[in-house]
């Protein structure tokens, strides 16, 4: 603590004067936490924080993302009734709707893993537990990303 | 259960056990949605067999049911945002919540004739 001040006590009157004057100022006294040189760095690093706002970011894109699908799947032009390979393949023939299934693809899987995650924390309390379920989903959502970006790039209108 | 998972036991809580078990369900349906999207690289024949089960009542009635996830889920995810960016949202959560359920209604009645319309018309005869 630096202290430029020390005869006076530093408590005036109640009612009184501050006894502290620009030319006599009150002791700098430093934030209890601050970092500084001789504190040890932060090990953790802002991945938890990365993903709480990923959660909120990647949510608010899929309130248009997911709701307009479901407008265009279920609604829209007969409902699920329309819905084929004929129908598939017009709307790929399109690459907005290309770029639009993707981009729903990627960012529903990583929220929804990462909201999984966060539950298999929360409800496994065993180590070994946590570390087989979370296998488990990482494997999923690796290999549900994968095949549908590879369908949507690979799909051919004249497979037959 | 672990300790400190049902807390308090008001509105608060129960919207946040919906909206993990709405997150869980969608996350389970897009999996196998994944899945059978991916029948078209199989063959077309192959991928409208599979959307064939889509079309039956009882699957609508699972539609409904997934509309009703995804509109819960996306409604009280806004709120759940709005409480933590704006600066009066805890304060409102309550109020919002009611809001959100509101909302989630009025979709649901109009999402009735859509996604169920087919199958009561295939049920009851057109
Ligand atoms: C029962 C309701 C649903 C129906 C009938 C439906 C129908 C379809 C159809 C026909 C396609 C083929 C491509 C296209 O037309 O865009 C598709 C693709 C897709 N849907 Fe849905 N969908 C539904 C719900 C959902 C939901 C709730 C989500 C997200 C959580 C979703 C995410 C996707 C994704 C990511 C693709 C691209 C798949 C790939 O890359 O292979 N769908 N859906
Ligand atoms: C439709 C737009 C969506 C919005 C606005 C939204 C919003 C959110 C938000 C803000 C959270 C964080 C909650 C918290 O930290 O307490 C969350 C959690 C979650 N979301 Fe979504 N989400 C959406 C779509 C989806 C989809 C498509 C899936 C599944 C693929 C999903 C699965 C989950 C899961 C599993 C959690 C974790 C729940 C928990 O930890 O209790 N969400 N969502």
């Amino acid at each position: 603590m630096s202290t430029t001040e020390t005869t006076a006590s530093g408590i005036g009157p109640v009612e009184g004067a501050s006894v502290y004057t620009v030319d006599n100022p009150a002791p700098l006294i430093e934030p209890p936490r601050k970092r500084t040189k001789k504190t040890p760095k932060s090990t953790r690093g802002n991945f938890e924080m990365a993903a709480w706002l990923f959660m909120r970011l990647s949510g608010i894109v899929l309130v248009v993302l997911v709701i307009g699908h479901l407008l265009i799947q279920l609604v829209l032009d007969g409902g699920v009734s329309k819905i084929g390979f004929a129908f598939v393949a017009g709307r790929w023939a399109s690459p907005f709707w290309q770029v639009w299934d993707l981009l729903m693809l990627w960012l529903a899987m990583l929220h929804g893993a990462n909201g999984l995650r966060t539950i298999i924390n929360d409800y496994a309390e065993r180590a070994n537990t946590r570390l087989w379920l979370k296998g488990l989903l990482y494997t999923a959502t690796v290999f549900t990303i994968l095949l549908g970006t590879l369908v949507i790039f690979t799909f051919d209108p004249n497979i037959r | 259960m672990p300790a400190g998972t049902l807390y308090r036991g008001r509105e608060g809580m129960w919207s946040w056990v919906a909206h993990r078990v709405t997150g869980v369900l969608i996350f389970f349906f897009l999996f196998v949605h994944v899945l059978d999207t991916a029948l078209v690289r199989v063959s077309p024949e192959a991928y409208d067999e599979v959307v064939a089960t889509y079309k039956t009542p009882l699957v609508a009635v699972l539609e409904y049911g997934l509309v009703a996830a995804i509109l819960f889920h996306a409604l009280n995810g806004l709120r759940v945002i709005a409480v933590d960016f704006w600066s009066k949202g805890a304060r409102y959560q309550k109020h919002m919540l009611w809001t959100v359920m509101a909302v989630w209604v009025v979709l649901m009645l109009g999402a009735m004739y859509p996604v169920l319309g087919h199958a009561a018309r295939e049920v009851f005869g057109s």
